[in-house]
């Protein structure tokens, strides 16, 4: 149970980066999806959802989700839907029921870099970037490697249009569960490739290798690469070993779903 | 803290902690439809709406509702009446417990989803557990209730 003494809608950016520094028990709530699970006590809870952050825009160049859009605002965005293969909202379908992705932010899921995240894996196959209000713009995968020291705010979250198709597998024991394992693949009009496995069980990475194997047309050596070279763990959800075996399964199925112009 | 919402159609203030789920809000202001289940955002059961989406009340903080509208079963009653008949023909309501979850969840999907397939309502309602149907007798209900919305 998350306990809060105060809560506070900012009516400013400004004012909820100050309200962040005044406490290490101030703490920024997305969904508040870990109400009843989580473990903490909240000096100052502030609200973000009075500035404006929950809009998914669409230019020429790049998608902006803002980092208070909901998953389900996610799942149904019309520019969202053909991009990418609607690997987006693919990815965050299965995630518990209509109710919870009405909750859930995008906020939270990326700057919380959960290990289990469906929307994290497939972000990380493509080429995003999130926008914070302190550390300014970074690649996705510097935030999810190398996270700024000092707390921050993440704003948006910012994906480049540059005609990559996607494809996203996942596999749960039950329905909206977490997953097991999340895979996520995608190949650029150029031929470059990029491969995300998330929920091994920590969070995504990318397997460098194995992308370089898809590229060459190596589809089998990618899939063992992928599960070779990158780490995983055991949880309750599944061992190591059998989540090697998933990664390399997943990698083809993307793989195929990629050729196969099913996604 | 003081809470200004709007609350099946009636505008509300109620003193409130900031940390006190809209489950708990709601339930003390006589809204007994919404129940408790999972209590931990999963099964479904504290289905209510807000701003006309559904949420689930046990994961909510009742201090993000300020300015919003609320909506129970209490309040969508009319729109409800079909759909607890069909349910209640096809035996889909046993013990009842998650009726009310289920019906505001259905009901959202109706009209969000105006005329959906099968597989569509299976999807919408993925988040709404039932223990004791196996969901068939739920499903040959939102398909009866569907064919009634259609014939209108």
């Amino acid at each position: 149970m998350i306990s809060i003494q105060e809560y506070r809608f900012a009516e400013s950016l400004d004012e909820a980066l100050q309200l962040l520094d005044a406490s290490r028990k101030n703490r920024v709530i997305g969904g508040g999806m870990w109400l009843r699970l989580g473990h903490a006590s909240v000096k100052t809870a502030i609200d973000l959802s009075r500035l404006g952050l929950d809009r998914i825009e669409a230019t020429e160049d790049e998608i902006a989700i803002g980092a208070m859009a909901t998953l389900r605002e996610v799942e149904t965005a019309p520019c969202l839907r053909e991009l990418f293969g609607g690997v987006l909202a693919e990815s965050v379908s299965p995630i518990v029921g209509v109710q919870f992705r009405n909750m859930a932010t995008v906020g939270a899921s990326v700057y919380s870099r959960y290990g289990f995240s469906d929307l994290l894996t497939a972000l990380l196959a493509l080429d995003a970037r999130v926008e914070l209000r302190r550390a300014g713009t970074m690649a996705l995968e510097d935030f999810l490697k190398n996270p700024p020291e000092k707390r921050d705010i993440l704003t948006s979250v910012r994906v480049r249009r540059d005609g990559r198709r996607a494809a996203y597998r996942t596999f749960r024991r039950s329905a909206t569960d977490f997953g097991v394992l999340n895979v996520c693949a995608s190949i650029s009009p150029e031929g470059d490739w990029r491969l995300s496995v998330g929920a091994r069980p920590a969070r995504a990475a990318r397997c460098l290798e194995a992308e370089a194997l898809l590229a060459a047309g190596d589809a089998a050596g990618a899939a063992k690469t992928a599960s070779e070279k990158l780490r995983y763990g055991s949880n309750l959800r599944g061992s190591a070993e059998y989540r090697r075996a998933l990664a390399e399964v997943l990698t083809l199925r993307c793989w195929d779903a990629l050729k196969e112009g099913k996604a | 803290m003081k809470l200004n919402f709007e609350l099946n159609g009636r505008k509300l203030e109620r003193e409130i902690a900031p940390d006190e789920t809209l489950l708990h809000l709601l339930r003390a202001c006589g809204m007994h439809s919404v129940r408790g289940g999972c209590d931990t955002s999963n099964c479904g059961v504290c289905t209510v709406w807000v701003d006309d989406r559904p949420v689930l009340s046990c994961g909510y903080l009742a201090a993000r509702v300020e300015g919003r509208r609320v909506t129970t079963l209490e309040g969508a009653r009319a729109e409800a009446g079909e759909l607890m008949n069909c349910l209640a023909a096809e035996g889909a309501d046993q013990c009842g417990y998650c009726s009310p979850g289920f019906i505001m969840c259905a009901l959202a999907m109706f009209r969000e989803l105006g005329d959906p397939s099968d597989e569509e309502m299976r999807r919408y309602l993925a988040g709404n557990l039932c223990r004791c149907t196996g969901y068939e007798s739920q499903m040959r209900a939102l398909a009866k209730c569907a064919e009634g919305r259609r014939s209108k």
